[in-house]
């Protein structure tokens, strides 16, 4: 019986609407090994994960626990078998205790909750591990590292011995993320198995025993860590060489587009999110903002746009104060916004292309057109235009754009964004989810505007990102600029030092 | 002096008769709502409710039988709205206006040869020696059975809530469905069974009118309380103990209402009937989101349908 | 062979029309079904309770769409209904919530007579007051709907709640009035005003069977469906009705949509009563109407919210409205069956509606057995 892997899955296949996520996969994973899932966004490591999880059902393939074939038909199933997740968006309740999300569900404890008992518990499985929770305090008040902490801790509570964590690290400091390897070191010593999904090569080569790459939907290998290096993991990933420094064009700055100075502002919770923060973009220059989540580059990013008040500072455009700008003025006076949150704030899922893509009434271009007269069928035909300029795959100008895919519906928002011939953009996380096509596609459009002449302030997390797009790197973290470093790989070190808080002045170099 | 007194005592005790019927209604839907599900539909429900019990009263003389086929049909129209906003995932305010229409449209066709006719009713039950005690024995304990039923739901719900296995799997479901689902809850299951639960609960509510309040059957007699118990629940924040504050309040107003018809004023009735609906609206507004700041109890996913593949 | 079911990535057009039309006939099924269930209590024997709906059936078919009096009835009744349905759809496209259009409707009316009868008594030109008291009804709709939109813009303030229960409260209003001080001296204490002035009562044809207000409607419906499909108003609408946050990332004041939506079709309502006083009742009275403001909810739903549907649907409802008066007359049924038939209606075209999002795919075996 010891023979057979802890877990095997067996030529799984999933397709949602026009894509094949999961194209004939089988993966083996053993007692007691980190087996990484690496691949880029879009590469089915999530959709294959959540069928092993049983939150969605294989057309085929099958999954054998220890050598016995095995149905699993829901999340219940997998706890039943001892398998638990981590996903990426944390499954709490976030009015919920630590010790409340951490029984929810399980059938062992009686009808009355014996509070008292279970949290006590619950301290001592952290200690046990080195995760250390209060147990007592409601989830919407912990930091990113304590909420996954409790999600690892609710796996270990239930038993489970098959843990996946689907890209734990990346909402943590560097580190944090030290802390989690850790964690997980001593779960694998005692006897678990962690399958850890990823993207990123280093962690994936520090941590795992083996590593599968997918790619398209499909296993491109299983290899041991000794065999592999950086360069055969990236060609396995990406199935070509890729040029990961690549020149961005040169670009003589202009005058200063935008200013901001001593900006202070607060986030949902009433807490000061940005503080005191000055920065200045010139014509023709990307500056981007690092930082891990968190830290005030949403609040910046909204402050600036207009969604959301300032409690003081200036925001200049032009040398104009924004102050009392309703947003409709700013983006007159051409201020683009490349949100995050592409499906809940930048589009209207119901509505049409062409709906989205003339969202703001605001693209130039169309004769005749007034607010009580719209030439509707000019618009289709512009917004005809921009789907072939930006190689938007859609039925037509018609289709609802919530049946477009990520990369799709990113490149919708570009087209609006971008065709304002805007003066100042926001970009915030604009690759985030998408694969590494339209990844490309972004970054050409982004270095396009600023040969144009546009000052793009490019909010990221992904260091790769960021050197890759910006003249300048600033470095925020809980709201202040921490310090600037040049655009280069061999400041990451630094700039990971600033991403926690330490202050550029007061790093020695060593 | 004594005057005084006994009109204040008098309206007291109508107070929490004239309160019941929303208490009822408004626990169920405290209920219902806890699992994310808003149901609009408490009017169709009450009406149901209420005609239910009314004709089983009256062929059988059974109260008991009566009660329980009014929740059975208050069951069934919380059925009806799980099927369409859990299963096929409608617009829930929609779907609530239907069930107010379905329910009011079936208790007028059903009640249509019960108009004018009488049956059993709930009888006053003094409890012994508490009853007794000077004015609070008048106000509280000298009510039917259904009165203390609901005077003993409100501690056992709170405590259901709160402190039980069962509570704390209704209150994840309607806070983060997907949280609850990724530990094995049923989330489909738990909004069927409390939308269900939820409507049996609101029946009561509608076979109290007809069976204590006012004992016989008159068409659309719940007379928007159903709208009212909707309101009540932003008000109770979706707390049993708050939900009895709330619902007699409403009693209150509604008793003083009569009693002052009855005692003879010089407003007219018409704009004491006003009342309890003004009442409302201002209980609304300072109830708001942006009244109060912040959002109090609200459960999160409160009328957003779940669905497993379609999260990203 | 293998049948798989699928999520439609677009809605083809016949189906907005199917749907309902399918919808309607499946709420008429199966209310008969429940008819015979109640004359089944009624008459003891399923085979005179089966000929009794049947013939019930004829009746509420074959009067108001079939008999010239009839039709007249079915006009007069439709023209309230698409009134405050046309005035429910524009706010319902930005999924604000008014149910409040029975209370609207009702103090447009109250407006129209406390007008007609009191502020412009002594104007003799029809083509005026009749202008006047249009515009006083079109303001009393707006105002009683103006509170829900402050309280929703200003406090986020639920509207459904708000709206309903203005309509008790306007209801009550109005009772007071015919109760007490505008009742007619010479009414025989039946409870309503005096009859309006000639000058204040809409021309009307067919031998005065309909009045012009049908007309009005219908205009309006046509300037709705412009603004929807012409102008920023009706494209920004979508854009609110759709998600809120992208509405205000577009830099739409939400605020500002939210109360003129709401205000507006208030005031449709409102001109809506107006309109029923000056061409139909020419008097208020307590409960003039049988819940047209509920029924126009209906109304809007069934047409989806475009103003040309709205009046097509208010025809058909208006007819099923003087239908259930003729079998309240002939068959001792209530006057909420309408209710039952509105809620079934509603019921159907959402389920059918969502059953409509999937299609059914049909795959060939061979394909099947090359993916494995």
């Amino acid at each position: 019986m010891d023979d057979y892997p802890i877990l095997e899955m067996k030529n799984i296949q999933k397709a949602f609407p026009g894509v094949l996520a999961n194209d004939n996969i089988s993966l083996e994973i053993r007692r007691g090994e980190v087996h990484a899932l690496l691949g880029e966004n879009g590469a089915g490591k999530t959709t294959l994960m959540n069928i092993l999880f049983g939150i969605y059902h294989p057309d085929h393939g099958e999954i054998l626990i220890n050598g016995k074939k095995t149905s699993i038909h829901s999340p219940q199933d997998a706890i039943n078998e001892k398998i638990g997740m981590v996903q990426q968006h944390f499954a709490l309740v976030p009015s919920f205790t630590v010790a409340e999300n951490i029984i929810l569900g399980l059938k062992n404890f009686g009808f009355i909750i014996k509070t008292k008992q279970v949290e006590q518990q619950i301290k001592e499985l952290g200690e046990r591990y080195s995760l250390p929770v209060r147990p007592k305090a409601r989830i919407w008040t912990l930091s990113v590292g304590e909420r996954q902490r409790i999600e690892i801790l609710k796996l270990l509570y239930t038993g489970a011995n098959i843990l996946i964590l689907d890209e734990p690290t990346a909402v943590l400091t560097p580190q944090e993320t030290r802390q989690l390897f850790s964690a997980i070191r001593k779960l694998v010593k005692e006897g678990s198995s962690v399958i850890f999904i990823s993207h990123k090569l280093d962690e994936v080569l520090e941590i795992s025993d083996r590593i599968s790459v997918l790619r398209n939907g499909k296993n491109a290998g299983t290899l041991n860590r000794e065999e592999v290096d950086r360069r055969t993991l990236v060609q396995k990933m990406v199935g070509r060489d890729v040029l990961l420094d690549q020149e961005k064009p040169k670009v003589e700055p202009g005058p200063v587009k935008i200013e901001i100075n001593d900006l202070t502002v607060k986030n949902d919770k009433g807490l000061t999110a940005v503080k005191n923060l000055s920065l200045e973009v010139h014509g023709g220059e990307i500056l981007g903002i690092a930082g891990v989540a968190g830290n005030g580059q949403k609040e910046l990013a909204e402050a600036i746009y207009g969604l959301r008040p300032i409690e003081t500072g200036k925001i200049q455009m032009a040398g104009e104060d924004l102050h009392h700008r309703s947003i409709k003025k700013r983006i007159q006076s051409g201020l683009s916004f490349i949100p995050q949150d592409r499906k809940s704030i930048a589009t209207c899922p119901n509505l049409s292309v062409m709906s989205n893509i003339f969202m703001k009434n605001a693209i130039p271009g169309l004769k005749k057109s007034s607010a009580w007269n719209m030439q509707i069928k000019q618009m289709h035909e512009k917004t005809g235009e921009l789907i072939q300029n930006f190689s938007i795959s859609t039925p037509s100008s018609k289709t609802r754009v919530r049946y477009l895919s990520g990369g799709n519906l990113q490149k919708v928002v570009l087209a609006r964004e971008l065709s304002n011939n805007p003066s100042v953009i926001i970009a915030e996380h604009p690759t985030r989810g998408l694969d590494i096509g339209a990844m490309e596609f972004v970054y050409q459009a982004l270095l396009e505007e600023k040969k144009k002449g546009s000052a793009i302030l490019l909010l990221a997390g992904e260091l790769y990102e960021i050197f890759r797009l910006s003249d300048r790197v600033a470095v925020i973290y809980e709201g202040e600029i921490m310090g600037y470093t040049p655009p280069d790989p061999s400041y990451t070190e630094k700039i990971g030092f600033m991403m926690a808080g330490t202050r550029e002045d007061s790093i020695h170099e060593n | 002096m004594n005057d005084v007194l006994s009109f204040i005592v008098a309206t007291l005790h109508a107070t929490v008769r004239a309160g019941t019927p929303l208490l009822f209604a408004v626990l169920g839907t405290i209920f219902t709502e806890r699992s994310g599900i808003m149901n609009l539909g408490l009017e169709g429900i009450m009406l149901i409710g209420a005609i239910g019990g009314f004709v089983v009263s009256y062929n059988t003389s059974n109260l008991l039988l009566a009660i329980l086929v009014a929740m059975i049909a208050g069951a069934i129209l919380g059925l009806i709205h799980a099927f369409f906003t859990v299963t096929l995932k409608i617009n829930q305010i929609v779907s609530g206006l239907a069930i107010t229409m379905l329910g009011s449209g079936i208790s007028g066709l059903w009640g249509k040869d019960y108009i004018g006719v009488v049956a059993e009713r709930f009888e006053t039950i003094s409890i012994p020696f508490l009853s007794d005690i000077p004015v609070i024995g008048r106000i509280l304990f000298q009510h039917d059975l259904l009165v203390y039923i609901s005077l003993l739901a409100v501690p056992l719900m709170w405590f259901f809530i709160y402190k039980t296995r069962g509570g704390m799997t209704l209150r994840a479901v309607g806070e983060a469905p997907e949280a609850a689902d990724a530990r094995g809850i049923n989330v489909f299951f738990i909004r069927y069974l409390y939308t269900i639960i939820g409507g049996s609960i609101t029946a009561i509510g509608g076979a109290y009118l007809s069976l204590a309040y006012n004992s016989m059957w008159i068409e659309n007699m719940t007379a928007g309380r159903g709208w009212i118990a909707i309101a009540l629940v932003l008000f109770a924040t979706w707390d049993p103990y708050k939900a009895l504050l709330g619902a007699y309040l409403f009693g209150g107003i509604t008793a003083l209402g009569l009693r002052m018809q009855a005692v003879g004023t010089h407003i007219s009735p018409d704009f004491l009937k006003m009342l309890p609906y003004l009442l409302t609206i201002v209980v609304l507004f300072f109830t708001s989101t942006d009244t109060l700041k912040r959002k109090v109890g609200a459960p999160a996913s409160l009328g957003i349908p779940y669905s497993r593949e379609d999260r990203t | 062979m293998k049948i798989k079911i699928e999520k439609r990535m677009n809605t083809p057009r016949y189906l907005s029309l199917v749907v309902p039309v399918v919808s309607v006939f499946v709420a008429l099924l199966i209310m008969f079904v429940i008819l015979t269930i109640f004359f089944m209590g009624r008459m003891g024997s399923f085979q005179g309770a089966f000929g009794e709906t049947v013939s019930a059936y004829k009746e509420l078919i074959a009067w108001p769409f079939f008999n010239q009096y009839g039709l007249y009835s079915t006009i007069s009744k439709m023209v309230p209904l698409a009134f405050v349905a046309l005035g429910l759809s524009f706010a319902y496209k930005m999924k604000i919530w008014n149910i409040g259009g029975e209370g609207q409707l009702y103090m447009g009316a109250l407006a129209a007579t406390w007008a007609a009868l009191f502020v412009f008594r002594g104007i003799t030109s029809p083509l005026l007051l009749i202008t006047l008291v249009a515009i006083f009804s079109a303001i009393a709709g707006a105002l009683w709907a103006l509170i829900p939109a402050l309280m929703k813009a200003y406090a986020k303030t639920d509207e459904i709640v708000v709206t309903l229960m203005l309509n008790y409260v306007a209801i009550f209003w109005v009772d007071y009035l015919v109760y007490g001080p505008w009742r007619d001296p010479e009414g025989f204490g039946f409870p309503g005003t005096a009859a309006f002035p000639e000058p204040a009562m809409l021309p009307a044809f067919f031998d005065g069977n309909v009045h012009i207000g049908i007309f009005i409607a219908i205009a309006f419906a046509i300037l709705l469906q412009y603004i929807n499909v012409k102008t920023h108003w009706g494209f920004n609408s979508r854009i609110v009705g759709d998600n809120i946050k992208a509405a205000t990332y577009s830099g739409i004041k939400v605020k500002k949509y939210t109360i003129i939506s709401l205000v507006v079709s208030g005031a449709i309502a409102g001109l809506g009563g107006g309109v029923q006083m000056m061409g139909m009742q020419h008097r208020l009275m307590h409960g003039f109407s049988p819940g047209y403001g509920y029924t126009a909810i209906i109304v809007a739903w069934l047409a989806k919210l475009n103003p040309i549907a709205v009046i097509f649907v208010s025809f058909l409802f208006g007819g099923l409205l003087v239908g259930n008066d003729q079998l309240q007359m002939f068959y001792k049924l209530p006057i909420s069956l309408i209710s039952i038939f509105q809620g079934l209606v509603l019921f159907c075209l959402l389920g059918g509606e969502a059953i409509a999002a999937y299609r059914l795919k049909i795959e060939k075996a061979e394909e099947a057995t090359v993916n494995e």
